[in-house]
């Protein structure tokens, strides 16, 4: 059984990237059989946060359009084993990813693979609406604050309108928040929506909190998907929600803003 | 409360005000969402059956769906050209 996962938020900037390379790369480390596609037509970077842009050859255009066959160009990661890459196309044809292309495409891949991560453009375009279409479950990314909780809540109402799921009045797209970019200090400080309120707004179950993290900028510049970072709070909340998405129960970390112990607040940055 | 408290009063949390003002504008966003595809149809079909009577354009007729309680409340209004009397109110159907 494959199950399609999109990542997705409405708003840009929240970290749908950044989620997509995590989860991928997550769920391959537990040892099933992933890809990770990049729906963002002409904005590429699912292939520089994966560190694998010197690596593309063909893309999911070329397969569309019949010039490559999958797995000409799917691109193996070069550190997890059963992890792949589905790279994009830079073309300006925005709406090159024409419908039963994707529908070929996407039917092959749950023949190959136990999860195939979409990667979502921003917006509620077409784009957009193509990444979601094939969903069985939804990761909504979601930051403490009004435009991004405003923008999950309409991805939400796509969700249950647009979805192939939905047009087959099949079972819903199962939703899964993601709160990104939590910053415990200013939650406690009033000036941060908290974990609860975003619950109790969105109405979505809570997948993990990701903490606000230095390391995800430096993931980021070399590469490689902060879940590697052993270092990284941010990395250890993936795991977390990769952990919790297959059924584990795990304690919801980062909610609360971590004690700096005396020495360390003097004499050691601690890693945030 | 603590004395400092006392002199200095805080301010309303702004997290507190982002929760209020998203909960309202998402009911709001929420409830048009959810209308119907039907309605802009049956507000031209009104229009034109009010039309064979009364003197009235498409500005003079308005019809949403809202809730009250459990129900369902689909409300048509009618403004009435002056000197004419009102034909149709507003009518609650059950959900």
């Amino acid at each position: 059984m494959s199950k399609v996962i999109v990542v997705t938020s409405g708003k840009g900037g929240v970290g749908k990237t950044t989620t997509s390379a995590a989860f991928a790369t997550g769920l391959a480390l537990r040892g099933h059989k992933t890809v990770v596609i990049d729906f963002d037509v002409g904005l590429r970077n699912l292939d520089l946060v994966m560190g694998c842009e010197r690596r593309v050859v063909f893309d999911f255009i070329n397969v569309i359009n019949g010039d490559a066959n999958l797995n000409q160009a799917l691109i193996r990661d070069k550190r997890i084993e059963n992890l792949f890459i589905f790279p994009t196309s830079q073309t300006r044809d925005k709406d090159a990813l024409k419908r039963e292309g994707v529908d070929r495409v996407m039917a092959e891949l749950r023949k190959e693979f136990e999860y195939i991560i979409c990667d979502s453009p921003a917006g509620i375009e077409q784009g957009a609406l193509t990444a979601l279409y094939h969903a069985d479950a939804a990761v909504i990314v979601t930051n403490p604050e009004v435009s991004s909780v405003r923008d999950s809540d309409r991805i939400i109402g796509i969700l249950a309108s647009k979805s192939r799921r939905a047009e087959r009045r099949e079972k819903p797209v199962e939703e899964h928040l993601l709160l990104t970019r939590y910053s415990p200090e200013r939650v406690q400080k009033g000036e941060m929506l908290s974990v609860e309120d975003v619950k109790e707004i969105l109405s979505v179950p809570l997948l993990g909190i990701i903490p606000e993290s230095e390391t995800v900028l430096k993931a980021s510049n070399t590469g490689m998907p902060v879940i590697l970072d052993p270092a990284s709070p941010a990395g250890r909340a993936y795991e977390d929600a990769v952990a919790r998405f297959l059924g584990d129960q795990r304690e919801m970390r980062f909610q609360l803003p971590e004690r700096r112990s005396f020495l360390r607040g003097w004499f050691g940055r601690a890693a945030t | 409360m603590s004395l400092f408290d006392f002199f200095f009063p805080k301010k309303p949390a702004s997290a507190l005000v982002a929760k209020e003002r998203l909960q309202i504008v998402l009911a709001h966003e929420r409830a048009g969402r959810e209308s119907p595809d039907f309605m802009p149809r049956l507000q031209k079909e009104l229009l034109a059956v009010v039309a064979k009577y009364v003197a009235v354009n498409e500005d003079m007729i308005r019809v949403s769906l809202g809730k009250a309680g459990n129900a369902s409340v689909l409300e048509i209004n009618v403004e009435m050209p002056a000197g004419e009397r009102p034909l149709l109110k507003a009518k609650p159907v059950p959900a």
